[in-house]
């Protein structure tokens, strides 16, 4: 029988996303509409000495002028978790508007609500305010003295130091050393859809439209801000126009969205500006990373040291966590992971795509390069000769793995066995051009709380499945209807998931690369308790021509049981019941913490540069990635997701970076025409093979997810391919004209 | 976005009266610039006068083989003309390494040439900033200045103009047609575009209200093999950090003609007349155009962040004149 699972279905909601017909937060039509715009601190460390709203207040239009002097206190201010979790997950556990200090460049310090967005963005320019200044810390060379070295990272979730075995001890057997230090800019997201809130009071009760990757974690976030109870506030959020880690952890804006509707008596629409959107969610840290790797003649390596220094809030220890790959990718006796914060003048960093592992895997990735280079071995031989068999963070075996077919079917695909390995070797009239290649790993981390879907059949045959995630780019919806069909055995066409609503069956945030694993185990197991129910349901029903067949017996195809030469379909045992329809629910249980196993997605990259060494121009010609997701949901949305990490490993590697202005503190890059994301222009042929590997312990249909692997590895390689063009190592990101000419 | 009155223009003389007379009214054309910079803060006219229905779109043909240029004729519709293309291939180049398709289907010729700087802190509104709020001071001088310019600053300003299109102009001796309240004037390019000295805030001679209505590209059978390079970190949708525009004439490999001019490193588009002093009546080799190229950079004033420009500049020219040496006679 075919199975909808892994074929490449077009995205169900394709159409009304280009037609304009898909509703985002800011979309929704409300009657009486108001709305907020925010004023943000121009310094970065000091505060405030005055707001004068007199001038805001007398515009035409305008509903209210909130600050720290007459903006409600908080409730409480829960801590911060990632909202994987499955709790609260404030973004950072500071809220604005509540006193004068501030903290960081763009602070929020004021908000404006008025009866149009034009003139409430024009009051917000007529507040005026006053400030005293103090030198603020934003760099590394600022802070680096007064770094130290926090007992976890992560609400605790990951320690401030690991260790196995002995570094010192693995560095003296070592016949060969490498050290090298990189260096990496800040990123910001930039979802084309800026975040977004709409706010509305019913009575007592709050509904919330939210761009956000958890309905979820908004409804917790928010009532605990506001002292709400949950049942007293629903969250909405049918699409979301992208997000990569910036919509992940709940901000302060729909907290303040509320806070405005209650304030006007009115809905409330809150969207950021693009420029707001580099101080108001959350960025990748500015960091420095030092690697140590000692090995063996044969390549084996005896050590890997791996520190991180990154600047954090005054608030929280957040390290993006850039340990966790490179400790477990390579079979490796001693290793020692240490991460080091200072306390700088910036809001609390976040996730963004391919989170701590686009930079960690950077800095191992290009360190096996340097020592491949040095013992004179092929770099994929070198990796080869370190698999792990086991995990080696656990010694656990892996719960599946297909790194080995990556490696070999990536290495065929893209040609690399034809390499010269000499450097600048290779020039075709002004370009150099070079080939580099990278291993991908990324954690499979499942939820902390059960997930749970419900599964609906009408009588006329169609299927209904809800979950409270919402749609992101994804294709979650297309995903689901696939796999509701193979578990109920009814054409796809047939299926439909309704999402993004918190009166759903609870659904965690979809954040790394969680997403397809988690809610693919809840929509599969309420489609397959919903199966067997009508099963049972016809086995039992003296009237069925199913009637007592065993249920083991009876099979289903395109919604018609059948035991033996006796059949009938769902519908029509629906219908002579009664019955409008049938009702299941699924609640999958993740795997515990403590699961005896490695549980990780492994990938190779592989990329050809072309370098014109006068003008300092790279170019990159074409890659390729091999990955081994597990079970693949929609080979045409996973590849599609895969293709665009490999981008924005490109982009990562040769464009992206926002400057800060240390006197100021403030970013200086904050506009899409000056913060450089890759463009199609820059886009080379990307070639893809996914190797299904599979996986019984992460979830039931083994699915480990795409977000992030294809981003991890795709900047080394391009790095490396760099260096085998020019025979310059550049250990940074992004790698620019400057640090070729 | 502060309130502001718009009107539609149905006659130049009405328009340029209107502008004229009011400090506060500006002209809106393609607005790719300017809508931002409204929205932003940066400008504050009260009042916009829109000369999209004007009629100055269209390119004319000249018996003596020049070309005018309305100032109104889109980005897009200049870059496709065959006879931009024929005559001043650089011409075409330009523009079409400009902005993206989209922004280029809007703006206009005139326009392009009166772009506002690309600084962050001329932009940010909040900044010091001698162009946008004179006597505050400079905030990219001693700040993150990678896209700024090396030559033509001043110790109020180092913005580097950013427009494609008038580098190319700069290296044809293109001459701006205008009309205002004392009738109609023509400015070389060369004195169209002022760099920023004490007054950073005066970026062009232009009274408030003289309307630019033609550009006037002189014929130049040089040109006829004339090259755009841009130097940027994308290949799209990016400022150039270094571009050169050139043409080329030998006669038995020596320089009869040579036109050069530099963006992305001046704070107007930069005619290199020193480099060409250098070339002309030179032997056409690596040895002469470094030479050239060394002397036009040898005033450069760099910053920490741009210090790199100065050699890319260098770089790039010879890399122009060899490959136009390298693509033989023209037509």
């Amino acid at each position: 029988m075919t199975t909808a699972i892994g074929a490449p279905l077009d995205r169900v909601d394709g159409r009304p996303k280009v037609t304009g017909k898909a509703r985002y937060s800011a979309d929704v039509p409300m009657p009486d509409m108001a709305y907020a715009c925010l004023v943000n601190s121009r310094i970065a460390n000091g505060r405030v000495t005055g707001i004068d709203t007199s001038e805001a207040e007398e515009e035409a239009g305008v509903l209210a002028v909130l600050t720290h002097e007459n903006l409600p206190r908080i409730a409480s201010q829960p801590p911060l978790v990632p909202s994987l979790a499955g709790g609260p997950a404030p973004g950072e556990t500071f809220f604005p508007m509540q006193d004068e200090v501030v903290h960081y460049g763009g602070q929020h310090i004021a908000m404006v609500v008025a009866d149009t967005y034009e003139r409430a963005q024009h009051a917000a320019a007529l507040v005026r305010v006053s400030y005293e200044e103090s030198p603020p810390v934003t760099t590394i060379e600022q802070g680096r003295d007064q770094a130290y070295e926090p007992d976890a990272i992560f609400a605790g979730f990951i320690p401030g130091r690991t260790e196995r075995g002995d570094v010192r001890t693995g560095l003296s057997q070592a016949d060969v050393q490498v050290e090298a230090t990189y260096t990496y800019a800040g990123n910001n997201h930039n979802p084309i859809e800026t975040s977004t809130t709409t706010a509305r009071w019913d009575g007592d009760e709050l509904v919330l439209h939210d761009a956000t990757q958890g309905v979820n974690a908004t409804q917790l976030t928010v009532a605990a801000l506001l002292g709400l109870p949950l049942s007293k506030v629903r969250v909405k959020s049918q699409f979301v126009g992208g997000s990569f880690g910036g919509k992940a952890m709940i901000w302060h804006h729909p907290a303040l969205a509320a806070l405005a509707a209650r304030k006007v008596g009115r809905p409330v629409k809150l969207a950021l500006t693009r420029e707001q959107m580099f101080t108001s969610c959350g960025h990748r840290e500015v960091q420095e990373q030092k690697i140590t790797l000692g090995a063996k003649d044969d390549g084996r390596l005896t050590a890997l040291r791996h520190h991180k220094l990154s600047p954090t809030s005054p608030f929280d220890n957040w390290a993006e966590p850039s340990l966790n790959a490179a400790g477990q990718m390579y079979a490796c006796p001693n290793y020692e992971g240490v991460y080091r914060l200072f306390r700088a003048n910036t809001m609390t960093p976040t996730f963004m795509r391919a989170p701590g592992d686009a930079t960690g895997m950077f800095s191992l990735e290009c360190a096996m390069d340097e020592l491949a280079e040095r013992l004179g071995l092929d770099p994929l031989e070198l990796r080869l000769r370190n698999f792990a068999d086991v995990d080696p963070a656990s010694g656990n075996p892996w719960s599946s793995n297909g790194l080995s077919e990556c490696y070999e079917r990536g290495a065929a695909r893209f040609g690399w066995h034809d390499r010269d390995p000499r450097p600048g070797a290779r020039r075709e009239g002004n370009w150099l051009i070079g080939t580099g290649m990278a291993a991908a790993c990324y954690p499979v981390t499942p939820p902390n709380t059960p997930q749970r879907a419900r599964a609906r059949l009408y009588a006329d045959g169609s299927v209904v499945v809800q979950a409270s995630t919402p749609e992101f780019g994804t294709g979650v919806a297309t995903a689901m209807a696939q796999v509701a069909a193979d578990a109920l055995a009814v054409p796809v066409d047939r299926c439909r998931l309704e999402k993004g609503d918190t009166d759903f069956p609870q659904i965690a945030a979809a954040v790394a690369s969680s997403g397809a694993g988690m809610i693919s185990a809840a929509v599969h197991l309420a489609a397959t308790a919903l199966r067997d129910q009508l099963i049972a349901q016809a086995v039992a029903d003296s009237t069925s021509p199913l009637h007592g067949a065993n249920p083991a017996d009876v099979v289903v195809r395109d919604g018609v049981m059948a035991a033996g030469s006796a059949s009938e379909s769902y519908a029509d045992l629906l219908r002579r019941n009664l019955q409008p329809d049938a009702e299941a629910m699924g609640t999958w249980n993740p795997p515990p913490p403590d699961t005896p196993y490695g549980m990780a997605t492994f990938g190779a990259q592989f990329a050809e540069v072309a370098v014109d060494p006068e003008l300092g121009l790279i170019r990159v010609r074409r890659m390729t990635g091999a990955f081994a997701p597990g079970r693949v949901l929609n080979s045409k949305t996973v590849r599609s997701q895969l293709m665009g990490g490999m981008l924005w490993g490109l982009g990562q590697a040769l464009l992206e970076s926002n400057h800060m202005h240390p006197a100021t503190g403030r970013w200086v890059n904050s506009s899409l025409g000056e913060y450089l994301v890759a463009v199609n222009a820059d886009a080379p042929d990307v070639d893809i093979e996914i190797i299904e590997v599979e996986d019984g312990v992460v979830n039931p249909l083994g699915v480990k997810g795409v977000g992030e692997i294809g981003q991890v590895g795709a900047n080394a390689a391009i790095a490396n391919a760099v260096h085998h063009a020019t025979g310059r190592r550049v250990r940074k990101m992004p790698i620019t004209i400057e640090d070729i000419i | 976005m502060r309130p502001i009155s718009y009107s539609r223009a149905t006659d130049a003389a009405g328009a340029i009266a209107v502008v004229s007379a009011d400090p506060t009214t500006d002209y809106l054309a393609g607005g790719t610039t300017e809508i931002d910079l409204l929205r932003q803060n940066v400008l504050t006219p009260r009042r916009l006068v829109d000369i999209n229905e004007l009629p100055l779109a269209g390119i004319d043909d000249a018996p003596d083989g020049s070309l005018r240029i309305g100032a109104l004729t889109r980005m897009s519709e200049a870059a496709v003309s065959p006879l931009v293309r024929e005559r001043f291939p650089v011409i075409a180049q330009a523009l079409e390494m400009g902005a993206s398709p989209q922004l280029r289907n809007m703006a206009s010729i005139g326009g392009n040439l009166l772009q506002r700087v690309r600084c962050s802190y001329y932009r940010d509104a909040v900044s010091p900033c001698n162009k946008r709020e004179p006597g505050t001071g400079c905030s990219a001088i001693d700040g993150f200045s990678r896209g700024h310019a090396v030559l033509g600053t001043s110790e109020h300003c180092i913005a580097t103009h950013p427009s494609d299109l008038a580098v190319a102009l700069a290296a044809l001796d293109a001459r701006v047609h205008t009309r205002g309240q004392d009738g109609e004037q023509a400015y070389g390019i060369d004195d169209f575009f002022l760099t920023p000295d004490h007054t950073p805030h005066r970026e062009h001679p232009l009274q408030h209200g003289e309307l630019i209505t033609t550009i006037e590209v002189p014929t130049a059978p040089v040109a006829r093999r004339s090259m755009y390079l841009k130097v940027r970190d994308r290949e799209s949708y990016e400022f150039a950090l270094v571009s050169v525009a050139g043409a080329l004439s030998l006669v038995d490999g020596t320089i009869a003609d040579v036109r050069l001019a530099l963006g992305g490193v001046g704070t107007k588009p930069w005619r290199a007349h020193r480099a060409e002093g250098v070339l002309l009546g030179a032997s056409a080799d690596r040895e002469s155009f470094a030479s050239a190229a060394r002397t036009e950079m040898s005033d450069a004033r760099p910053t920490t962040f741009n210090a790199f420009k100065v050699e890319l500049a260098q770089r790039a020219i010879v890399r122009v004149l060899e490959t136009l040496k390298a693509n033989g006679s023209p037509a």
